[in-house]
């Protein structure tokens, strides 16, 4: 057989499914989006046979074909709608050994859609250790079709998978056979009652298929692992105790870690802007790389040791299972703030990134919650504001070591930073839940998923592959930004621009070349298109502390926080020919009113805080919009979030300047 | 008897109730009548429960557990 066909993996969360999905591409595969919604689409290329290639797509993992959050409606359209382009010409359900009561549940719905479907078992490699036979032509007969025992952690079985899948047009579309009981179509007066009789007839079903086909001699050994493991990770003391603990972890390795790479690609970056200098003859081109391009582009790279150590944790606390143990500890403590415990995962994954946060509240079942938690979510402290963060934290905190040198100062500072963020998410959920009258009643109900070893695979892929998305997209925005903020700083109107040497010179005879050069320069970008827009909202940021440069990064920074150091970076070289970090160059200017560094503490808290609160960012506005159908929520958050910074960062000023 | 008012580690049978009708996706992921329930932990005030239903392992909170109704064996 040749040509190409498209597969659909489907299968419930905790599978294995993501693990099949890249055994099956390797790095041959890329994320994306389904049209018009954000839900996150993975998408691979494998050759079935040297002729036969498929196209295969990671459905969202789900429960049932009754969707009842939007991950599953998701997975579900793509399987109904015959017309829709990712309409399958076969469906591999994945299902776990342990776990095949519940899996199944979910095949038998998918089997019965008509389309070839093959079951593949995965796990099958634990299954031998544990004890557990599976009568596999039984199975195969009573649900009508093919199965693959497979493990995608070992690769046992791929190929046995691949067979199946090039005769998958001989495969049976027909249903498999359940029997009708006596109890089950009695009383179904209702929809909704008859889908629970289906639902008890599937469950029963299955239950006398796996008593006759399913043998496992002895549940011990797993039993104990979970138990021991929640009687600490869940207790009611202990476990808070380790949730704590593993969050402050995690913060303090996240800055300790990342600090040598970031130091390290700053100065690389410093250094290229020079060599390109150097390197290529004089005029507005080269100006354009070195100050324009060069800058933006590092300001970018910058931020992938922390980005890529986030995901890492994240995707580790996902895998191990240990997410599902929070969200258990926490469903209660979030309640009176009118979050879940499923709005843990989103608070968690925001100090990654605020985006892929706000998709993560797809799961929480109640509208109230689900849009609590996607409006208080960008409070928390996302990598974007991190470079900001550590920029100035190290300008204006002096380095001291506390506690015989397990914490300093400037460590201390970012924890403080992030328990702020935490905590006026919650403070802001608390005001919405007491003003807001959206009802609807809800139901909570999570799997708790078994405790298991993430595979290094799956998390090195998730972590590359969301860093990239992450870079590529961040990255054109401060490309391009950095490129117009440079035309806007090298050109400007009239004669206090175009004629800045003259003046100068004319202003301040008595000087020497190096000094009217420097001066020249300060004349020229004061004068420019952009010095121009910092000096017109210059009097509204005064009060905080910040002057017209500051105001320039702040209004660029709007499209996206981490532009700030970008800005900085571009506007302080702009004119510059000497090789110096950012950091450097930050701590060396001089506010001319006072004769003092402009970084000094007031200025640098009230900068801090300006970016816990404001809503800078145009991808969680998009995506705000986009979830909760309209401009009225991103509308409010980006009001109150925006007006908090205003007046926090004034207060703080205020008082400490 | 409701499921709430299990002790951790008892165990009972779910029953038929006419009064509550449960949520589907609950019935879907094994909370059925005729299937066997656990309360594995419950956190403090009781609330989340942690279950073990028809060999599924379960969060649910103390309202819905309050409309399953159980009989021990």
């Amino acid at each position: 057989m040749s040509g190409k066909i498209k597969i659909v993996l489907a299968g419930n969360p905790n599978t294995g499914k993501t693990s099949l999905f890249n055994s099956l591409t390797g790095l041959n595969q890329k994320v994306g989006n389904y049209p018009g919604i954000t839900v996150e689409k993975k998408q691979g290329e494998f050759k079935v046979t040297p002729d036969l290639k498929a196209t295969l797509i990671d459905l969202p993992g789900t429960y049932s074909l009754h969707p009842s959050t939007l991950d599953e409606e998701v997975a579900v359209n793509i399987l109904k709608e015959k017309e829709g382009p990712f309409f399958p010409d076969l469906v591999i359900v994945v299902t776990d050994v342990e776990n095949l009561k519940r899996n199944l549940f979910l095949y038998t719905q998918i089997k019965d859609l008509g389309l070839p479907t093959i079951l593949a078992i995965n796990m099958v490699d634990k299954a031998k250790k544990k004890g557990i036979e599976i009568n596999k032509e039984e199975l195969e007969r009573k649900l009508n079709t093919k199965i693959a025992l497979i493990s995608s952690a070992d690769k046992t079985g791929i190929n046995e998978l691949k067979n199946i899948i090039v005769n998958y047009k001989e495969l049976s579309t027909e249903p498999c056979y359940i029997p009708s009981k006596s109890i089950v179509d009695e009383r179904a007066t209702t929809e909704k009652l008859k889908r629970q009789r289906d639902a008890i007839k599937r469950h029963l079903f299955i239950n006398e298929l796996l008593a006759n086909n399913y043998t496992r001699k002895s549940d011990k050994q797993k039993k104990e692992v979970r138990s021991l493991l929640d009687k600490v990770f869940i207790h009611n003391v202990w476990g808070y105790f380790i949730f704590f603990g593993l969050m402050l972890l995690i913060f303090q390795a996240l800055f300790s870690w990342s600090a040598l790479p970031m130091d390290l690609i700053d100065e690389f970056f410093a250094g290229l802007s020079e060599k390109t200098r150097a390197a290529l003859p004089p005029g507005n081109f080269t100006e354009l790389l070195a100050n324009g391009v060069i800058p933006g582009i590092g300001g970018v790279v910058i931020f992938v040791p922390q980005i890529a150590f986030l995901f890492l944790f994240i995707s580790f606390l996902e895998e191990s299972g240990y997410m599902s143990r929070a969200v258990f500890l926490m469903d209660k403590l979030m309640r009176p703030f009118g979050l879940s415990g499923k709005s843990v995962v989103p608070l968690v994954s925001g100090t990654a990134c605020a985006v892929p946060a706000i998709l993560a509240t797809r799961n929480i079942e109640g509208w109230k919650e689900r849009l609590i938690t996607i409006l208080v979510t960008p409070l928390t402290t996302c990598s974007a504001r991190l470079p900001v963060y550590i920029m100035i934290i190290s300008i204006v905190i002096p380095e001291k070591k506390l506690l015989g040198g397990y914490l300093n100062t400037q460590g201390l500072s970012l924890g403080m930073l992030y328990l702020l963020g935490f905590a006026s998410a919650i403070f802001l959920a608390f005001i919405f839940h007491k003003t807001l009258k959206e009802k609807g009643k809800t139901f909570f109900i999570a799997e708790m998923p078994d405790y298991k070893v993430p595979l290094p695979k799956n998390i090195l892929i998730n972590v590359f592959e969301k860093t990239k998305v992450f870079v590529f997209q961040a990255g054109k925005i401060i490309v391009a930004i950095s490129i117009v903020l440079w035309a806007l700083a090298s050109f400007g109107p009239g004669d206090d621009f175009n004629n800045a040497e003259q003046i100068v010179k004319q202003e301040n005879p008595q000087l020497t070349e190096v000094e009217i050069e420097a001066k020249v320069d300060a004349q020229k970008l004061e004068n420019s298109y952009i010095g121009k827009m910092g000096h017109f909202i210059e009097p509204a940021i005064k009060p905080l502390g910040y002057d017209w440069k500051i105001g320039i990064a702040l209004i660029t920074s709007f499209a996206a926080r981490e532009v700030f150091i970008g800005s900085l970076a571009t506007i302080y070289s702009v004119g510059t020919d000497e090789e110096l970090t950012i950091k450097e160059k930050m701590k060396s200017e001089i506010n001319p009113d006072t004769g003092k560094p402009i970084y000094n503490l007031a200025t640098g808290i009230s900068l801090l805080l300006f970016y816990a609160f404001a809503l800078q960012c145009m991808s969680t506005v998009a995506v705000v919009k986009r979830e909760t159908n309209g401009w009225k929520w991103p509308l409010i958050q980006m009001f109150i979030m925006t007006g908090a910074a205003y007046i926090v960062s004034l207060i703080a000023y205020q008082i400490l300047k | 008897m409701t499921l709430a008012e299990l002790k951790k580690g008892e165990k009972a049978i779910i029953i038929k109730n006419d009064e509550t009708e449960l949520p589907l996706k609950i019935v879907e992921m094994g909370c059925m009548e005729g299937a066997v329930v656990e309360v594995i932990q419950k956190n403090f005030l009781s609330d989340p429960i942690y279950i073990k239903a028809n060999d599924s392992f379960l969060i649910i909170r103390k309202d819905l557990a309050s409309i399953i109704y159980v009989e021990k064996e």
